[in-house]
């Protein structure tokens, strides 16, 4: 399946696929001052940006082929698209026990506890964009849209 | 020494819209110069106006347009002859006690010829071509020709000496490995390679993961011989020889000590952490005798299989040095005029040293004409080429081809701050700072050069097709296409062209 690659080395801790990635999962999604100053509570960012000078890059969920998420979650709100092959949440099912979180070797998934408790991660922007925000966000090609075999760019 | 209260003003007003900024610190983030800042209690965003250098780097990549830098509207009083630069000079040197410093070129309102020359078009009698339906030869070739055809049993009995082959008469000039990032050459080589033309090492040597493209690459030479060795001379496909430089003629090179980190330090040849010092003069050059066996100790070292050019800055008296320089032995000369640009340069030396490039060139190909050793040299012209009918009108005045820079590092993202020798260019071109770096993605950046030298093919291949002419050679030093506006009888007489409406 696609995946979204960073190549760290093109990656100017800018944040804009924060940005894009809060936007598209807000009500407004073509509309970035709306989204940011018009929607409560405001998306998290399901792509977190690391930095420590002069390494940064920006990560997301894997979708892990035998993900550790799906298998842990207690209420199933965890489940692979068997289609896409996305990891999503069932944000209705989630009961915020963030065993997830516990589990999720690459630390791609957040607590977002200001609405109801629940599990917040990337989906692709499945059903939203066809190429993920952050992808068509950033500036500089740091973050690659492709197949696991795809040669880089 | 206590440090005296500054008197310096900022110099930009940056405006940011509270209604649109959404505190997402883009700005925060990439602001090499920390204008920018985060207010955790107020939950806000700042800016220090005082370190701006109007870059524009927070502007463009602001996604909500919050920002809008401005000149600062804080205006002294006014003063024909004491301008505000004037001033602000002359409190930074009694604060500094120090040399002005500026990068890219020289600024200053001089006139700018190519714009007081106007190119011919075909009419009626003699048709125009459209280059969308017949072929259009733009290529061109630079190197030393036989002053004539001799055949000998049906074959050119000359052998024709090294040709550096050019698809489009335009190369990236002389950029070296530590005023610009390894990244920024790498965009340059590789839209070099894809475009047919060349890209030039200027004095830091060639770096190792960039020998591949040795066939689109011209190598200097310059006083410092930076990384100059063998491998070296025979990765590239010319040598050129660095006399001068448009932006600071007369004056060397300096790199300093903070940026010859390993890979730079590696790439010249010199170590770690030192001061990479070329200076003025080569020590072995102080006449054209000298600069002749120079010529020919590179032609020796690569078997006579490479041209070797020469690059001099366009001084008073261009066209005897030329003269010089074609009888030495170089296959080529690059001009280089006093709008080039550079990384760092003495601000006063910058604005008020050598001539206009057009009439250096005018003369030089006057001069080789009525000398009879044209044919000998080729030209390239290089300082401040902007666009394609800068090129058009260069050929038709007399060069083989044009170099460009500050057009290249432009296509890259340059935003003209002027403010390259500080090392934190915000993107990612003239720094070795690895963070800022990696802000110029080659893969972008090389096809952002690329189409840059795509878009102006096309549009010389207009230019040609509207003047009648199907390829570039046939327009070289072909004056009559051009017609001057706006210059004086002096003028057009330097220039060897007839005043619009003649």
């Amino acid at each position: 399946m696609k995946k979204v690659y960073a190549r760290e080395e093109y990656c100017t801790g800018c944040g804009l696929c924060q940005v894009h990635c809060i936007t598209a999962h807000s009500p407004y999604k073509d509309n970035i001052v709306k989204a940011y100053k018009k929607t409560f509570p405001r998306p998290l960012p399901r792509v977190i940006v690391e930095e420590q000078r002069p390494v940064s890059f920006a990560l997301q969920c894997r979708h892990c082929e035998d993900a550790p998420c799906v298998k842990a979650c207690i209420t199933g709100a965890m489940q692979r698209d068997p289609a896409t092959g996305v990891v999503n949440n069932d944000e209705s099912r989630c009961v915020g026990c963030w065993t997830c979180i516990l589990v999720c070797p690459h630390g791609a998934v957040a607590r977002d506890e200001r609405g109801k408790k629940a599990a917040s991660k990337c989906d692709m922007c499945s059903g939203i964009h066809e190429v993920p925000a952050c992808v068509a966000g950033c500036p500089n090609g740091a973050l690659e849209y492709r197949g696991e075999r795809e040669k880089e760019a | 020494m206590a440090l005296l209260k500054s008197y310096l003003t900022p110099d930009f007003l940056i405006e940011r819209n509270k209604d649109r900024c959404i505190q997402c610190r883009v700005c925060v983030q990439q602001c090499a110069n920390e204008v920018h800042y985060y207010d955790d209690e107020d939950g806000e965003v700042y800016s220090d106006e005082m370190k701006c250098v109007n870059c524009q780097r927070c502007v463009t990549l602001c996604p909500t347009r919050a920002l809008v830098i401005r000149s600062s509207p804080n205006e002294l009083r006014k003063n024909a002859n004491w301008t505000p630069e004037v001033i602000r000079s002359i409190y930074i040197q009694a604060e500094t006690g120090g040399v002005l410093l500026t990068g890219m070129g020289n600024d200053r309102p001089y006139p700018v010829y190519w714009d007081h020359m106007l190119l011919n078009a075909s009419q009626v009698t003699n048709p125009s071509i459209d280059p969308l339906r017949e072929p259009m030869e733009c290529k061109t070739f630079l190197g030393r020709k036989p002053a004539s055809l001799v055949f000998e049993n049906g074959r050119l009995k000359e052998k024709i000496p090294p040709q550096l082959e050019l698809d489009i008469p335009v190369m990236f000039s002389a950029m070296s490995f530590g005023s610009i990032s390894l990244n920024a050459i790498k965009s340059l080589a590789r839209a070099a390679r894809q475009e047919g033309t060349y890209f030039n090492t200027g004095e830091g040597g060639l770096h190792k993961e960039l020998y591949p493209y040795g066939e689109n690459c011209i190598v200097q030479v310059a006083s410092g011989r930076f990384g100059v060795h063998s491998e070296y001379l025979e990765a590239g496909s010319a040598v050129e020889i660095k006399i001068g430089q448009g932006a600071k003629p007369g004056i060397g090179g300096h790199l300093p000590g903070e940026k010859v980190g390993k890979e730079i330090s590696e790439t010249r040849m010199i170590p770690e952490g030192t001061d990479a010092l070329s200076p003025a003069p080569h020590h072995d050059i102080y006449s054209i005798e000298d600069l002749r066996q120079l010529i020919f100790s590179l032609k020796e070292a690569t078997g006579y299989q490479k041209p070797v050019g020469v690059k001099i800055a366009a001084v008073h008296n261009v066209a005897a040095i030329a003269s010089g320089i074609a009888r030495a032995g170089a296959d080529y000369i690059a001009i280089d005029g006093y709008r080039g640009g550079t990384g760092a340069a003495p601000l006063r030396i910058r604005d008020n040293v050598g001539i206009p490039v057009e009439f250096a060139l005018a003369a030089v190909d006057t001069r080789l004409r009525n000398e009879g050793i044209r044919n000998e040299v080729s030209l390239v012209v290089a300082g401040s080429i902007r666009s394609s009918s800068d090129v058009v009108k260069a050929v038709a005045l007399g060069a083989d081809a044009v170099y460009i820079a500050s057009a290249a590092l432009l296509a890259l993202g340059c935003h003209m701050c002027q403010k390259c020798y500080t090392g934190k260019c915000n993107w990612g071109i003239a720094t070795q700072d690895p963070h800022l770096t990696k802000r110029l993605n080659p893969d972008l950046g090389a096809q952002r050069a690329a189409n840059l030298l795509r878009g102006w093919k096309h549009e010389i291949q207009e230019m040609l097709g509207g003047m009648g002419i199907n390829a570039l050679e046939s327009l070289r030093g072909n004056r009559l296409m051009l017609r001057g506006i706006g210059l004086t009888e002096k003028e057009l007489e330097i220039l060897g062209i007839k005043a619009a409406g003649e």
